[in-house]
């Protein structure tokens, strides 16, 4: 009787089957990305948070008022020679070593930024000085590297640069309970350096936040402005359709072109100088301007033409309707475009390379015109360095730089949030 | 055999209007007292003419129903009076039309003046995504036309009590107008277009998305309006047409086929395609 019914009846099996089996891919898919994130963020952290604590140890250093010329002043303690004082407590500690070989050992188990940290410390506290007392000195990357259990003490010694005796020291500090791990603040608040020990993200922090800073500044106005008027009041002809092409082609351009084009026309052309984040933030600018033009454009075309009439209606003039009505319905959508180009350009390392970004400095940067490196460069920079130490600064580095993609996108999805008054 | 007859003669009458380039309106195009006259308007969207050598008045006070077959260009005649046509690229309007005796498509007619002064009803409620209050005030304050905010106020409860939701909204004015129902949202538009106090204002099937009784409520507020506004409606529905309306335009295939005083083409129309249409008989 019904045969519509049966007949429709019959295909609903297969039917259902295929969405269960697509709602399965989409799973499987979503399941094999977590998978790939997990395996990331799992050997980034086992290899890199080791790197939040660094391993001091405890010298009893000999400051009576003879290594300062007699008399302990700000001046004395400035022009004192640490170096020294601070081998000479090490030969003290150790009085069977000698040799110049096993001296220049024995030295090596400090930091030689220790003594730099020492004149800071008696700066600070003149009051310290005055005779032998014990200060807890930043240990070299060897002895880190060693007392995190990454070096073998069974292997061959040929094949440690840590030899026995060293080992034997550390191993008598540590009976003593002069071996300590502390938070290892220098990494938070040290630029770069040779030395493991030392050596810190903030200056490249600093200089991604300047580059970043001047990237946005640059790429978000001009790529919303230019979004408005192409989308908006640019009339549809042949000139604008060869403009929206370049555009799109522009977004697809490998990012170390925007560099080279940087290096030919800011650097070579305009003279600006070089390895400085203004430079850095105006090549990532370029890089950044396609895609959040493309995204701005496609958000206000996403506000419905009705609003437009609306207003055109009671006699808004085009400025005031693109103002007052879109713009604001189309602001959450261009602030998505405008986070995936600020990602992206937090994570760009080709271009910077190519304008100089690239270079070892140790200063941290205070303004977009002092040299600087960027997060991305400086990951890239120390995955390259051979010592031990700086395996576990590279994964601490991504971590960082993981940490501050996932606040930056946090925060502009709040920002969305509150500005997503679709009503 | 009658049916026959009749949609012979449909093909006949039809055949007269859209393939004679020299076809005249019949009835009278001219109103008593003009708010606004159209001579000669052509309107094209590229290539193709959508609207043909309308001439028609729109008289002061008096409501004019344009009716006739979907896509005869009634909203595209609609959208040349006050100029919302300059938004689509492809449209290019000529002909002489004149606000009080103003051209409106001259260069000196400023076109922000001439929307304030000419205000539009859209068919799909299109109220702005802000709260009921700012809907209505936007253009009063866009134009500058309050100087203090119990001015503005004053004009808000005015307008909405004008548009018949004073009592429904007066205590949720500062609630999303996009929160109101339907009918209301259109009540609203109304409200924003009137508190501008606009000498004409245009609507576009204003009725077609809501129900008999949000219906019979805005064409009751038309009928107020009309002691205030000159009024020209697009509509689908003969009875709307017949109940609002004091004249009547009859649109077919981008040609103004007959204008006259409503109840004269509903009782007694001239040309057979106006029959045809209001009868039923085609469309
Ligand atoms: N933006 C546009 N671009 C191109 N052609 C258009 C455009 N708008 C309308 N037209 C054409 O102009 C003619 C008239 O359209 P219009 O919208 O004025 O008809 P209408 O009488 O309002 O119809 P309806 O009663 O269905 O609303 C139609 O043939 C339509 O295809
Ligand atoms: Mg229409």
């Amino acid at each position: 009787m019904s045969t519509s019914r049966q007949l429709v009846q019959k295909t609903l099996g297969k039917r259902y089957a295929r969405e269960r089996r697509f709602r399965w891919y989409g799973a499987l898919s979503i399941l094999v990305g977590i998978l790939f994130l997990g395996f990331l963020l799992v050997t980034t952290v086992s290899n890199g948070y080791k790197a939040f604590v660094q391993t001091y140890v405890q010298i009893d250093v000999d400051l009576s008022a003879a290594q300062f010329g007699g008399e302990i002043t700000p001046e004395s303690i400035a022009a004192a020679n640490f170096d020294g004082i601070i081998k000479d407590s090490l030969r003290n500690a150790f009085p069977e070593v000698s040799g110049r070989t096993d001296r220049r050992a024995l030295y090596g188990l400090v930091s030689n930024g220790a003594q730099y940290d020492l004149r800071e410390m008696l700066l600070e506290d003149p009051s310290l000085a005055g005779g032998v007392t014990p200060v807890w000195l930043l240990a070299d990357d060897e002895v880190d590297v060693f007392m995190k259990g990454r070096i073998d003490r069974n292997e061959p010694e040929a094949n440690r640069r840590l030899k026995d005796n060293a080992i034997g020291w550390i191993d008598q500090w540590v009976d003593e309970g002069r071996v300590e791990k502390r938070f290892n603040e220098p990494f938070f608040t040290n630029g770069d350096s040779r030395e493991p020990e030392q050596a810190g993200i903030f200056g490249a922090i600093m200089g991604s936040f300047f580059t970043i800073a001047v990237c946005m500044l640059l790429a978000f106005p001009i790529g919303v402005a230019a979004a408005i008027y192409l989308q908006e009041f640019a009339p549809k002809n042949r000139i604008t359709d060869i403009i929206e092409v370049n555009i799109n082609n522009l977004a697809a351009v490998p990012s170390i072109i925007f560099g080279l084009l940087g290096l030919a026309i800011f650097l070579n052309a305009f003279g600006l100088p070089r390895s400085v984040p203004l430079v850095g933030g105006m090549v990532l600018s370029l890089m950044t301007l396609p895609t959040i033009i493309i995204s701005s454009r496609a958000a206000l075309a996403a506000v419905p033409p009705s609003i437009r009439e609306a207003a055109l209606g009671v006699g808004a003039s085009p400025i005031q309707t693109v103002l007052h009505h879109v713009l604001p319905l189309a602001m959450p959508g261009m602030l998505t475009g405008s986070i995936i180009g600020l990602a992206q350009a937090l994570g760009e390392t080709a271009p910077l390379l190519v304008i100089g970004m690239v270079a070892f400095i140790v200063d941290v940067p205070t303004s977009p015109l002092d040299p600087g490196t960027a997060l991305p460069v400086q990951i890239y920079l120390w995955s390259d360095s051979p010592e031990r130490a700086f395996v576990e600064r590279t994964s601490a580095a991504i971590m960082v730089l993981l940490m501050f993609l996932v606040a930056i996108n946090g925060f502009i999805v709040l920002l969305r949030k509150k500005l997503e008054r679709r009503w | 055999m009658n049916q026959e007859a009749s949609n012979s003669t449909s093909s006949l009458l039809e055949k007269d209007v859209v393939d004679n380039p020299d076809f005249v309106t019949v009835g009278t195009i001219t109103a008593d007292d003009a708010a606004m006259t159209c001579r000669n308007v052509d309107v094209h969207y590229g290539d193709k003419q959508a609207i043909y050598n309308v001439s028609v008045d729109i008289g002061r006070n008096e409501v004019i129903a344009m009716i006739g077959p979907s896509g005869c260009g009634k909203s595209t005649f609609l959208r040349c009076l006050n100029r919302m046509n300059d938004t689509i690229d492809i449209c290019r309007v000529s002909g002489d039309i004149r606000l009080e005796g103003e051209d409106i498509y001259d260069r000196a007619m400023d076109i922000v003046l001439l929307r304030a002064r000419v205000g539009m009803v859209f068919q799909k409620p299109n109220p702005f995504p802000k709260s009921v209050y700012d809907n209505v005030a936007y253009g009063v304050r866009l134009h500058g036309l309050t100087k203090t905010r119990a001015e503005l106020d004053e004009v808000v409860e005015k307008s909405l009590k004008k548009a018949g939701l004073w009592n429904e909204v007066s205590d949720r004015l500062d609630k999303p107008g996009t929160g109101l129902s339907g009918g209301q949202q259109q009540r609203l538009c109304i409200a924003r277009a009137i508190a501008i106090s606009p000498e004409v204002i245009l609507m576009d099937e204003p009725c077609s998305a809501l129900d008999p009784i949000a219906t019979a409520k805005i064409e009751e507020l038309i009928d107020e309006l009309r002691e205030q506004y000159s009024i020209a409606i697009v509509t689908h529905s003969m009875q709307q047409a017949a109940r609002v309306s004091q004249r009547t335009a009859y649109f077919h295939l981008g040609k103004l086929v007959e204008v006259g005083p409503t109840d004269d083409i509903f009782t007694k129309p001239t040309h057979g395609l106006t029959e045809g249409y209001i009868t039923g008989r085609f469309g």
